[in-house]
């Protein structure tokens, strides 16, 4: 195994105009979205407001058992963060999609997605009745109507999040690095299916109180 | 912890295991030989969809690494296991298992034909087979738990393996505050950088333990692991 990209924040660039691009979304804060991204397609999110926790899971398009693993993808790489040049790994070892622009810089895969349950762990009880991720996905899942269920729901991305752990093995929230207009761009290595949840959370500081809408952005393959 | 044993065994090295720990016992594994590592995933055993949840629990307790007054979180706000004992001090929850690949480029081709009982084993093929028993899969395998391992993380976000980070004698108690299906295997951490492959032998022992009193310090070392008790308290209600 060798580390092939250990540093920080790799800001990149993409080439990638919008005005070409064959599919255009926004996702409104606190939606969901599914969306099936095929091989050699680029892939890009932009943080249109700024600081908006993205939370994103991958799947092999013909075998969602094969899906995004945040240790796999963190461990092939030795590190945390996710930037420029990180491959997006699968539990069986694929590589799902790598990272080829970045101009946020880090984004976290320890977080995970905030749910109805872990909302009430980590705020008070009361809060089980705020909208949340996890019910997101589930929702995304069952109206796509392909089998998948609450086994499919696993450890995801923020994208646009900074989560970084101190050398005590502290995990902490730290203030957003993103800003509106900041993206990242993933270029696909198989078919994959998207599954977004755009975070609805008001009880933290990491999208300062205000979810935002995001955009979502295809290419096909050729530059 | 000097409540009876109810039962003990030594798992192999590179070897997998599971089993039912009930609500009210605690299972105690001890390095017998220094330098083990033990990958974990666990599950409500009534409901395995409910299952330990990586993210949950460094976020409810703001942490990256396990010991003594942590517990590990379910994704349904419930609390599966509390860490009552720990002599190790640091346990890895973020580095992920091995695959047949990387054990094959780690430490070289190997077989059951060439090898017999003694073949390379990776801690991916030990938790499919050991959930498979359960009649789980591929859809239930989730970040696992490196006990005994560390994983610390510098400025930059690179991960570096910790050696000797366990001493021979070194144990963990973790005390089941569900029934928890354990599937626990042997295998060597991924980020271990031993050329060889030299997985270590763990002790297990079932124990009868007392439920979580209201001062108990996993239950009061954050205000959120208060309510992670009471949600799994209500549970059984």
């Amino acid at each position: 195994m060798s580390a092939t990209m250990t540093t920080g924040r790799n800001l990149v660039e993409s080439k990638l105009y919008p005005a070409a691009a064959i599919y255009r979304h926004v996702i409104n804060a606190g939606d969901p979205w599914i969306y099936e991204i095929k091989k050699g397609q680029y892939f890009r999110i932009v943080d249109l407001h700024g600081n908006q926790a993205v939370d994103t899971l991958f799947y092999n398009a013909h075998d969602y058992s094969d899906r995004y693993s945040a240790q796999d993808t963190i461990q092939q790489q030795h590190n945390i963060y996710l930037t420029t040049g990180t491959k997006l790994m699968s539990t069986e070892g694929t590589v799902l999609l790598t990272i080829v622009a970045d101009t946020c810089g880090r984004h976290d895969t320890l977080g995970g997605a905030c749910a109805n349950e872990s909302n009430m762990v980590r705020y008070a009880i009361e809060k089980r009745y705020m909208h949340a991720c996890r019910s997101s996905f589930l929702k995304a899942v069952i109206e796509w109507d392909h089998g998948m269920s609450k086994r499919d729901i696993t450890s995801n991305i923020n994208f646009f999040m900074n989560v970084p752990v101190t050398p005590e093995g502290k995990l902490t929230f730290d203030d957003g690095i993103s800003e509106p207009g900041k993206y990242v761009e993933m270029r696909a290595e198989i078919d994959v299916l998207a599954l977004i949840s755009n975070c609805p959370q008001l009880n933290n500081p990491c999208n300062a109180y205000n979810p935002t809408p995001v955009e979502v952005l295809i290419w096909t393959a050729e530059l | 912890m000097n409540e009876t044993v109810l039962w003990q065994e030594t798992i192999q090295p590179g070897a997998s295991w599971s089993h039912v720990l009930k609500r009210g016992t605690a299972l105690r594994m001890t390095d017998l030989e220094g330098g083990a590592n033990v990958g974990g995933i666990f599950y409500n055993f009534e409901c395995p969809t409910e299952r330990y949840n990586m993210p949950d629990t460094l976020k409810a307790q703001h942490i990256a690494r396990l010991t003594t007054g942590f517990v590990l979180y379910s994704d349904m706000g419930r609390i599966l296991l509390s860490v009552i004992g720990d002599t190790v001090g640091w346990h890895d929850p973020i580095g992920g298992t091995s695959n047949r690949k990387m054990v094959e480029s780690n430490y070289g081709p190997s077989s059951y034909q060439q090898d017999r009982n003694g073949y390379h084993k990776n801690g991916r093929d030990g938790f499919l087979v050991e959930l498979g028993k359960w009649g789980l899969g591929p859809r239930d395998l989730v970040a696992n738990v490196n006990l005994f391992s560390r994983v610390d993380v510098s400025d930059d976000g690179t991960m570096s393996f910790a050696p000797e980070n366990s001493k021979a004698g070194d144990l963990i108690d973790l005390r089941a505050e569900m029934n928890v299906l354990a599937i626990l295997n042997t295998c060597q951490h991924p980020l271990d950088p031993n050329p060889k492959y030299e997985p270590k032998a763990v002790q297990v022992s079932i124990r009868s333990v007392a439920a979580a009193t209201l001062d108990d310090p996993c239950r009061v070392s954050r205000p959120e692991n208060g309510r992670g008790f009471t949600l799994t308290e209500r549970y059984f209600l």
